[in-house]
């Protein structure tokens, strides 16, 4: 009796309610996606990104009902065994029910056609780049318990200085430097103004993005509109494919055929996670943002600490920046970032303010990303913006904490006073 | 640092013979001044930027003296035209009004006021919506979301205003009205709802509600609400939804600027006057102590969004039902992060939000002309509204650079993420 109370932790009246709900989502896939469907219809996924890798996979071809019921028939055993039983993990419990929900859905709208899937997952990776970025940029600070949430203009920002600086000179490397350091220059002014003069973090990421906005599109207007090809013309970092691992299947074309700004936005992930985890800098990094006054008590010098991530932070959200012209379409637009910086802020929130947890989320968001657009081109009857808000709500559903669960830094967003 | 702070300290001291006329000249001061420094760094911004001044520098060691005129003739030519296209020229004016007097013709005068309309009419939204973002602080919220809030507003008073016909319009304007205010208020309600039970901060949230009202905007532009035609807009609504306007055509000044003053009053009074007010106002200052006093923390947040995004609604209800008559996409761009400048530079005060409201109407409506006449983008303004908000964030900065002694106490806005 005592080993089944500890081993369900979780209240059961909650867990009913979350059984039910998955028994509902079966429900639902089956109600949604079996109807459209006829015996013997397949549908193929294709895994070569290109005809002439080294080593070909066949397609994979899967039959459209029976993958179906074998999905629906997993979410509904979750579900029950929930009930019965309780999974301990919401995480797994919520990750598998998603997976199954999201083939399920890809599965019934390839039917009868084929979709490349590696095509699909390499651009999920290459969206969610930005959005990795950004939210890495919210981690670094956050866990010094400063809010950013001007990184959206900080992005803005690097992405103008670095295109101009690099189609100026000629040089791709010396725009991604300027970008970076443009990033760390605003990332210190939100810094001097919530540090020194105790500003409310977030009106200061508010004004950051409202003179970064300003910023660009007037300089754009005036100066980049005119003069295109000498100041807005940077070209792109090439894709490099790393030798021997880009020749794995599936996993190669993936992570291992990217530019430049793709391999640092993974390396940043390995680092920050060393350094926050691993190192006496990371544990000072989070003391202050859990209980400065005691990291102060212990000789931590919490405005440095606090000076240095959110600067940090800059740079990294500064080549996010950059990511926008040099990595990606090698020109500069007004509002060119379209709110990545804000989707980076719900990453990070969603991987619980930790580097893998926002890289992975940033992956989610990416693939929803790409999977609109795959949604469009393969003329699905529900239409593309509806498929677009799902991150959006799948970040608030995270935010109540019933599914996973999100806890901030303790001091996150509070000015520290000696 | 420590002595710094201990000055800094016996001079943040309230004085006890301050009387009241004092602290009020003393609380317009830092956004005063905030806008003053705001509009001269946007003068070095113009300046800098300026081909006449660049020509005066690259004649530098012939004529040192000559950049002053050139620097003056840039920065004028821009705030001339700023305010001439937001206020019109007084002399027009006084010469419609002698026109008018003496014939009876009001052609002159209406073309000698329509900038000055103009400008009211720019600041019908932001006072409403300026009023949302306030009334939200001043409960300890920070409602970012007033952009999406507008938009689903516009949207809803727009489907009110195009699918009922027939109606007599003291019907169909407040159901339209009505329409806006509720969409708002859904709209706001459910990060509040969110933040009342979960504790999900309303901040992320609200943002998240913006994407979402702006993706389903798409759709329902492009969908279920699209007029019949090629571009992605809502039908025209029906001439008994219109606010009605004031005077002939090409001035657009119309009852919403009337209806947005009433409904500063009403916040003014609810806010000040009545217990709910009171309370509100207490969970703002101090969640804990209202707490302890027995009020509902919860209920109150719940409650204030509601409020909040209903206003904002309202600032998408005025511009769709007196302005535009119509929804199109990208319609909200920018009035959300606009209110909230407006609310800090306000002081979260229904008088004050209407005071900035209007310096904002002023500031819009002249950028575009500015834009035609002096060839400066139109972006300027965000430039120094961005910088407004930073100083009036920080009274320091204003108080380190014109050397003043103020004894502000500065109020709490927001708490942390999760909290």
């Amino acid at each position: 009796m005592a080993a089944e109370n500890l081993s369900t932790k979780i209240p059961s009246r909650k867990r009913i309610a979350t059984g039910i709900a998955l028994l509902v989502i079966g429900l639902l896939m089956s109600v949604f996606f079996l109807p459209g469907t006829e015996t013997g219809q397949t549908a193929t996924f294709g895994l070569n990104l290109s005809s002439s890798a080294a080593i070909l996979l066949p397609d994979m071809t899967l039959p459209v009902q029976t993958s179906l019921y074998v999905l629906v028939l997993i979410v509904v055993f979750m579900g029950a065994y929930h009930m019965a039983r309780g999974i301990r993990s919401p995480g797994a419990l919520f990750g598998v029910v998603a997976f199954c929900f999201v083939a399920a859905f890809l599965i019934w709208a390839t039917r009868g056609r084929s979709l490349s899937l590696i095509g699909m997952l390499t651009s999920s990776l290459v969206r969610a780049t930005p959005i990795a970025l950004a939210a890495l940029c919210g981690v670094i600070s956050e866990r010094a318990a400063v809010v950013n949430i001007g990184i959206e203009g900080i992005m803005l920002i690097a992405a103008e200085a670095s295109v101009v600086t690099a189609s100026l000179s000629d040089s791709l490397y010396i725009g991604l430097m300027v970008g970076i350091l443009s990033g760390a220059l605003i990332a210190a002014l939100h810094a001097w103004l919530v540090i020194r003069f105790k500003v409310d973090q977030i009106v200061s990421g508010v004004a950051i993005n409202i003179f970064a906005t300003g910023t660009t599109s007037f300089l754009s207007s005036k100066y980049l509109q005119h003069q295109s090809d000498l100041l807005n013309n940077s070209g792109t970092f090439p894709i490099i494919s790393i030798p021997l691992l880009s020749k794995i299947p599936i996993i190669g074309p993936i992570f291992f055929e990217n530019n430049l700004i793709v391999y640092l936005m993974m390396i940043i992930v390995i680092v920050m996670h060393i350094v926050l985890y691993y190192t006496p800098w990371g544990l000072r990094t989070r003391a202050v943002g859990e209980h400065p006054k005691a990291a102060d008590t212990l000789g931590i010098n919490v405005y440095l600490m606090r000076y240095v991530n959110v600067i940090v932070g800059g740079m990294i959200a500064g080549l996010g920046g950059a990511y926008f012209t040099l990595g990606s379409v090698g020109r500069f637009d007004e509002v060119m970032t379209a709110g990545k910086g804000f989707i980076g802020l719900a990453a990070m929130i969603f991987g619980n303010w930790n580097p893998l947890g926002a890289f992975t989320s940033s992956l989610i968001f990416g693939f929803a990303d790409s999977l609109q657009v795959k949604m469009q081109i393969l003329k699905v009857p529900i239409p593309s913006s509806i498929l677009g808000m799902a991150p959006y709500i799948v970040t608030m559903i995270v935010l109540t904490g019933l599914v996973g669960q999100a806890i901030p830094p303790a001091a996150d967003g509070q000015p520290y006073e000696k | 640092m420590s002595a710094k702070e201990k000055t800094e300290k016996t001079e943040t001291r309230p004085k006890s013979e301050k009387n009241r006329s004092q602290a009020f000249w003393q609380s317009l001061l830092v956004p005063v001044l905030a806008v003053f420094t705001g509009l001269v760094l946007g003068g070095i911004v113009i300046a800098a930027t300026d081909k006449g001044v660049a020509a005066a520098f690259g004649n530098f060691s012939a004529n040192p003296v000559g950049i002053f005129p050139a620097i003056w003739k840039a920065v004028a030519t821009a705030y001339g035209a700023l305010f001439y296209g937001s206020l019109g020229s007084p002399r027009e004016i006084i010469e419609g009004l002698r026109v008018y007097r003496s014939s009876g013709d009001m052609a002159l005068l209406l073309k000698a006021i329509y900038p000055f309309t103009e400008s009211l009419v720019t600041a019908t939204p932001y006072i409403f919506a300026g009023l949302a973002v306030a009334l939200g602080f001043r409960c300890g919220l920070f409602n970012i979301g007033a952009e999406g809030q507008f938009f689903m507003g516009a949207l809803g008073s727009a489907f009110v205003g195009y699918s009922l016909i027939g109606l007599p319009w003291f019907i169909h304007l407040p159901l339209a009205i009505l329409g806006g205010a509720v969409a708002g208020a859904v709209w706001g309600a459910i990060p509040g709802y969110l933040k009342a039970k979960f504790g999900a901060h309303e901040v992320v949230n609200t943002i998240m509600m913006n994407w979402i009202a702006f993706r389903l905007s798409d759709w329902l532009l492009t969908g279920p609400m699209k007029a019949s035609g090629f571009r992605p807009v809502t039908p025209t609504i029906q001439r008994a939804a219109e606010l009605p306007r004031f005077f002939p055509d090409p001035l657009r000044f119309n009852w919403g600027f009337i209806l947005a003053l009433l409904v500063a009053w009403l916040v003014y009074w609810f806010l000040f006057k009545t217990t709910l007010g009171f309370e509100i106002r207490a969970v703002g200052a101090n969640p804990d102590g209202a707490k302890y006093a027995g009020m509902s923390v919860t209920r109150n947040f719940v409650l204030v969004m509601t409020l909040s995004g209903a206003l904002a609604g309202l600032a998408g209800a005025s511009q769709v039902l007196g302005v535009d008559h119509w929804v199109g996409q990208g319609f909200s761009a920018g009035y959300g992060f606009d209110s909230i400048a407006l609310a800090l530079l306000g002081k979260s005060h229904p008088l004050g939000v209407v005071l900035s409201a209007l310096l904002f109407g002023v500031l819009r409506s002249g950028a575009t002309r500015m834009q035609s006449l002096a060839g400066i983008p139109i972006d300027i303004i965000s430039i120094i509204q961005g910088l407004v908000i930073i100083f009036v964030a920080a009274p320091a900065i204003i108080r380190w650079i014109f050397r003043i002694r103020v004894s502000e106490q500065e109020t709490v806005l927001t708490r942390g993420w999760g909290k």
